[in-house]
């Protein structure tokens, strides 16, 4: 029959409906303010969470909602100021192993946490959080993967007895090494054309210098630094992760920049301590006594030796391929490490020559200082910066040629362990500068979030009352798709697509607000033209419906390409602004065409009706005006 | 809307094109010759934000800044009238390591300058150090993204359209986009990354009223027996009016209360979205039909194949 949906259909839009609310019914339940105890190495303890408890008793903090476990202590508050006043009291009755963060903790109810809705990730601009952009130094990359290869020409040839006239690094790409006599030359090259495969060979001569040149070719160096971004991007993750903040950001971003979003963190010196753990390792041997000056640097390790150090790196420590604090079979502790198939060839050269000589680890980390600074309210606050520092971490004599996999002995239990995380931690691929940092403070984000939803709010109810007014009857099924477009727009992103909404995205929605109507105001004015031409209403409903469909199809879909198109190339705030659109365009086409269908099906579908209260429109010949 | 006669919208065509012409020129003599007022998202340098314990003459900050050296600051109100925000372009001679730690310094020199140099009390809320090479590569996403958009649109509108129609909503783009930007660079209103979302929201809300209307012409010409194509493009002109206005007006008023109500961060989008909804509006009556009229559009051009017993559509 004209104008009528079948049960099914009805009672799809009805499921829908009801998935739309529930799923974004966790947006109304505000977060509390909480604090998180996470620490360095070990797991928590139930005397830990004792610990703390009772400090906030003696501090006379109001707390509620302690979660226990051995990765972190959660504690929630009612104000902020009894979060910041726990803080301290906090950090007073623990040691400096644990991080104590503001964090702020989700309180929807357990049963719509467990069918899995939860709130829409807030953006940095809408919730506050730090953001850093962190350039990674690809040159250093490239020149360190240089230097390596040098050293372990050099080992070579001096395996193979090949004299030369001396080896240099000439850039990050180009190595060359000189020969006197050609025979020398083909002899080297060929010693070294299989050590080396990434590399290209070339013969050179200058007056009676014969030069091998070694070149890293485009594509090498291209790959080296796709895979230099991944392996800092994963290391920084896992920090990141170890912050224990919720739905943080790590992505790539072009060649050689990471940025690292921390949305609801409200201590940035704290998470800028955390990322600068920035640290590389470095394998040396220690200088040989009598040893000319120039070619060491004299450390002093934990326990207070003082070792000279040669400056030549014997590996770096973006060989480690595996980390694991163990036992032997004495039960005493150690550190096993295991290299990958170029640098255990390297390590095990090195060591077969220097058996009995000391080995000894750097550790080289980029730290920051905090300065004193003031923020918006004119408090002091810990601004931050960089400088790097080396220190000695293990000293050890080389007792054999290492093979890829060793181990490092001499250590207690505590400093196997710290010894293992520490590389693992910090084995960055290449060092890392914070080109562009900036923290939006909470009060800032919620501002802006209201400000937004004020904005959305206010432009839905003008919009509304203009519907109403202008389509009558036909309005107010508009009005029910537009309120559950809203809807539906918000269960789809906190639920179904994990996109963060930012204030881009917020007029992304808003925009969407003022152009679902278009859909309706088409099909209105459709069924009005009809009607003008004589048909009669219940027909003139379906043709509306009909023949404004492939125009709102058209316009539907060019409009999602375009929002498609933004997502892929976009970041940031036009991504935001792109997911919007295309989650907005997708819902209002629904809620729209099939949702005020229903509506009008349901009202006047299947009845014999005369007229339609759809505004006013002119009658069929005639020039007068009908207002209905 | 109630309409009791046609209006002629393409009897005026030539006007439209001769004043789209003027305007198009105009903007990008402007971007040519008066460039963008670029936000800090799309310029290295560093941003300081002070509190001033009283109203702020930003005429007397800038005079105190140019007469110290300071002559590139740019200042603007920020949030209030007793917050205002500082820009200084990038000293390059210092290496891009220290530009955070630099900032500060900044910070507190220009701070302690206008404190001395005003009877209010003058406080320091941050300086931030804002590198531009994040703003360049946006921008240049943002332009690949508006070609590649306006590439995909071509070939869409191409195969369900026509390609007269393509060339139509491409030159409407490009016209409203053009338009937009000389406005925002005639006014020296800031262009930023919100700005930047707005330019590709505007290309979004162009093509969707461009569409709508060139879906009309088509479906006249299949389906008029009779009529000039200006006669006919006048006709879908005048059907789709009412859609037309009534959709530009719900989308304004929801502009229009985002900028009077959603507060600083969006007032940029606003503005751009405002002008470009204008202009959108404009556009798709004058613009896109205009160039269809121009290439001569006939109904060849839009009659589908018909198959073997299939009813044409749009003779329903």
């Amino acid at each position: 029959m004209l104008n009528r949906y079948p049960a099914w259909k009805n009672g799809l839009i009805v499921l829908v409906v009801i998935l739309g609310f529930v799923y974004s019914v966790p947006n109304i339940y505000p977060d509390d303010e909480a604090i998180q105890i996470t620490t360095d190495s070990l797991a928590l303890a139930e005397s830990d969470l004792a610990t703390v408890t009772t400090a906030l008793e003696a501090a006379q903090v109001e707390f509620f909602g302690e979660e226990f476990s051995e990765e972190s202590i959660l504690i929630r508050f009612n104000t902020v100021d009894d979060q910041l006043i726990a803080k301290t009291a906090i950090e007073e009755a623990l040691t400096d192993d644990y991080i104590v963060a503001l964090n702020l903790a989700p309180t929807t109810p357990g049963w719509l946490q467990a069918i899995g809705a939860g709130k829409m990730n807030l953006g940095l601009d809408l919730q506050g959080g730090v953001h850093f952009l962190m350039e990674v130094d690809m040159n250093a990359a490239l020149g360190r993967r240089m230097e390596d290869n040098l050293s372990n020409v050099r080992s070579i040839l001096r395996e193979e007895r090949i004299r030369t006239r001396g080896t240099n690094v000439v850039d990050n790409s180009h190595l060359e090494i000189r020969f006197a006599n050609a025979e020398a030359r083909s002899e080297a090259r060929s010693a070294l054309l299989d050590n080396f495969p990434d590399l290209q060979f070339q013969n050179r001569e200058s007056g009676d210098v014969f030069i091998l040149d070694m070149r890293t070719p485009a594509d090498v160096i291209l790959q080296t630094q796709r895979d230099t971004l991944q392996a800092n991007r994963t290391t920084i993750m896992s920090r990141v992760d170890a912050l224990g903040v919720a739905e943080p950001t790590v992505q790539q971003q072009g060649a050689d920049r990471i940025v690292v979003e921390l949305p609801g963190v409200q201590d940035p010196a704290q998470a800028i301590r955390f990322l600068q753990r920035i640290a590389t390792l470095e394998f040396h041997l220690e200088a040989e006594p009598g040893a000319s000056p120039a070619s060491y640097t004299t450390y002093t390790s934990p326990d207070g030796l003082v070792v000279d150090v040669d400056n030549e790196v014997i590996l770096q420590g973006d060989r480690i391929s595996n980390v694991r604090s163990t036992l032997d079979q004495n039960g005493l502790p150690q550190v096993q490490i295991n290299l990958d198939a170029q640098g255990g060839n390297q390590i095990n050269r090195v060591t077969r020559d220097n058996v009995g000589r000391m080995m000894d680890i750097l550790l080289s980390e980029t730290r920051s200082r905090t300065i004193t600074g003031l923020d918006e309210e004119g408090n002091e606050i810990e601004e931050v910066e960089f400088y790097e520092d080396k220190r000695l971490i293990s000293h050890a004599t080389i007792r054999t040629a290492l093979p890829r996999t060793f181990v490092i002995t001499g250590l207690t239990a505590r400093e196997a362990n710290d010894l293992s995380e520490l590389i693992r931690s910090g084995s960055l691929a290449a060092p890392m500068t914070i080109v562009e940092q900036s923290v939006i403070g909470p009060t800032m984000g919620r501002e802006n979030l209201e400000a937004g939803f004020r904005g959305v709010l206010v432009a839905s109810v003008l919009v509304l009352i203009f519907m109403m007014f202008y389509y009558r009857v036909f309005g107010l099924a508009a009005n029910s798709a537009l309120i559950m477009n809203i809807l539906l727009i918000f269960a789809v992103m906190s639920t179904l697509i994990p996109a963060t909404l930012t204030l881009p995205g917020i007029v992304g929605i808003v925009l969407t607000v003022g152009m679902a109507v278009d859909a309706n105001v088409l099909i209105f004015t459709r069924i009005r033209e009809e009607l003008s031409n004589g048909m009669p209403p219940q027909k003139a409903i379906d043709s509306g419906y009909n023949r404004a469909f492939t125009t709102i199809l058209d316009a539907n879909l060019t409009t999602f390409l375009v929002a498609v198109v933004l997502f892929t190339i976009g970041t940031g705030p036009v991504k935001g602004f792109a997911v919007t659109l295309m989650i907005g365009i997708i819902t209002s086409m629904f809620t729209a065409i099939v949702g005020t269908r229903a509506l009008v099906n349901i009202i006047y579908g299947g009845r014999n009706i005369q007229k339609l209260s759809i505004g006013s429109y002119r009658l069929p010949d005639k020039s007068g005006i009908e207002a209905t | 809307m109630i309409l009791g006669r046609e209006i002629d919208f393409m009897g005026v065509r030539k006007i439209a094109a001769a004043i789209s012409a003027v305007l198009v020129v105009v903007s990008i003599l402007a971007l040519i010759f008066n460039s963008l007022q670029f936000g800090l998202d799309f310029t290295a340098g560093t941003s300081v934000r002070l509190n001033y314990s009283d109203t702020v003459i930003l005429d007397e900050v800038n005079d105190t800044l140019a007469n110290n050296g300071y002559e590139d600051a740019v200042v603007v109100s920020f949030g209030s009238d007793r917050e205002i925000r500082v820009v200084l372009p990038v000293d390059e001679d210092i290496e891009v390591d220290d530009q955070a730690a630099q900032a500060v310094v900044v910070g507190e020199t220009i701070a302690a300058l206008l404190s001395d140099n005003s009877s209010s009390e003058v406080t320091l809320l941050g300086s931030d150090y804002v590198s531009a090479k994040v703003g360049e590569e946006l921008a240049e996403q943002g332009g690949m993204g508006m070609l590649v958009a306006l590439g995909i649109i071509m070939v869409y509108i191409a195969v369900r359209f026509q390609f007269k129609f393509s060339v139509g909503a491409v030159v409407a783009l490009a016209h409203d986009v053009l338009i937009t930007l000389g406005i925002f660079s005639i006014f020296g209103i800031e262009f930023n990354l919100n700005t930047l979302a707005a330019m590709l929201a505007i290309i979004g809300y162009s093509l969707n009223d461009t569409i709508v209307v060139s879906d009309r012409i088509r479906e006249n010409f299949r389906r008029m027996r009779k009529g000039t194509p200006v006669e006919m493009v006048n006709v879908s002109l005048n059907q789709t009016l009412s859609r037309t206005l009534i959709t530009s007006f719900t989308t304004l008023l929801v502009l229009f209360s985002v900028l009077l109500i959603g507060g600083e961060t969006t007032q940029g989008f606003a503005v751009a979205l405002i002008i470009g909804v204008v202009i959108g509006t404009y556009s798709s009556i004058y613009i896109a039909s205009n160039v269809i009229l121009y290439m001569k559009v006939t109904r060849e051009d839009l009659m589908i194949p018909v198959r073997e017993g299939a009813d044409p559509e749009g003779t329903v």
